[in-house]
């Protein structure tokens, strides 16, 4: 029952801020409410048993990737509404009607398809030599799983590089 | 009722659908990019949401890769605001149209 509660809250919570996000006009107080998004799937990821992914989530997206955007909306500033050109070609209200009916599709699927086929028995759970989430995380990391996390290094040092490039006044 | 992941999938599929509409209805390019994070997160929820239900902590490890893509996906994407802003004065994607037909 605690479980329930705790999940209707903290979905409720995401939902809310997410439509806050999309629907705000002040860019300011939408990179905010994402923050506050950020918080509360952190908060899902403790509520599963992730607590590694949850520190992840804080450290990088509530800290540094939001502080990018934060800084990316001060560095433009806006004279002119950003919304106020409008492509007459744009079909802004036909999208919006797709993506609901992906929605409810999306939803028809998950729960139809859950009372047909109830989740089967679990597999047996991955023997690692250590215990505890964090431990866990780390050890699948660097054993089965080091050439991506390598490659996600480079990739970042490339992204980094990229950025540096694109945002330079003058080559 | 217990919360079983069918509950997770459909909040995950909830997020990722307004996501979408971000995408497709707004016309500001940061907060274009802001539910593009919406969508890595809607993601995001669902891989760890399998992973505690499989008690398996394979999908945790996929997801910090996907946290480390939107990252490097955050810093590119905002330096290609940057740029534009400075050629146009605007972060309106209806005017993004240099290269479009």
């Amino acid at each position: 029952m605690a479980e329930a509660i705790t999940f209707y809250t903290i979905a409720a919570c995401i939902l809310g801020f997410a439509a806050l996000v999309v629907t705000t006009k002040d860019t300011v107080h939408s990179v905010l409410f994402l923050v506050l998004d950020f918080l509360f799937v952190a908060a899902l990821y403790v509520m599963l048993g992730a607590q590694f992914l949850a520190a992840i989530q804080i450290l990088v997206y509530a800290g540094g990737i939001v502080v990018l955007y934060l800084f990316v909306v001060m560095l433009v500033n806006l004279k002119r509404a950003p919304e106020a050109h409008q492509d007459p070609h744009r079909l802004s209200k036909l999208g919006f009607g797709l993506a609901c009916a992906v929605l409810i599709e999306l939803g028809v699927i998950i729960v139809s398809g859950y009372m047909k086929a109830p989740p089967a028995a679990l597999a047996a759970p991955a023997v690692l030599p250590v215990s505890g989430n964090t431990e866990q995380v780390g050890w699948l990391l660097y054993t089965s799983y080091l050439i991506p996390f390598e490659i996600a290094s480079m990739l970042l040092l490339v992204a980094m590089i990229g950025a540096i490039v694109l945002a330079k006044r003058e080559l | 009722m217990p919360i079983t992941p069918t509950h997770y999938m459909l909040l995950s599929a909830a997020l990722f659908i307004i996501g979408v509409i971000g995408v497709m209805v707004r016309r500001n390019i940061i907060i274009i990019f802001m539910s593009i994070e919406l969508i890595l997160n809607a993601v995001n929820i669902n891989l760890v949401a399998f992973s505690s239900q499989q008690h398996n902590v394979i999908g945790q490890v996929f997801a910090v890769f996907v946290i480390a893509v939107a990252a490097a996906e955050a810093a590119v994407g905002l330096g290609i605001i940057l740029a534009f802003y400075r050629n146009k004065e605007s972060v309106n994607i209806d005017e993004m149209n240099l290269m479009r037909w």
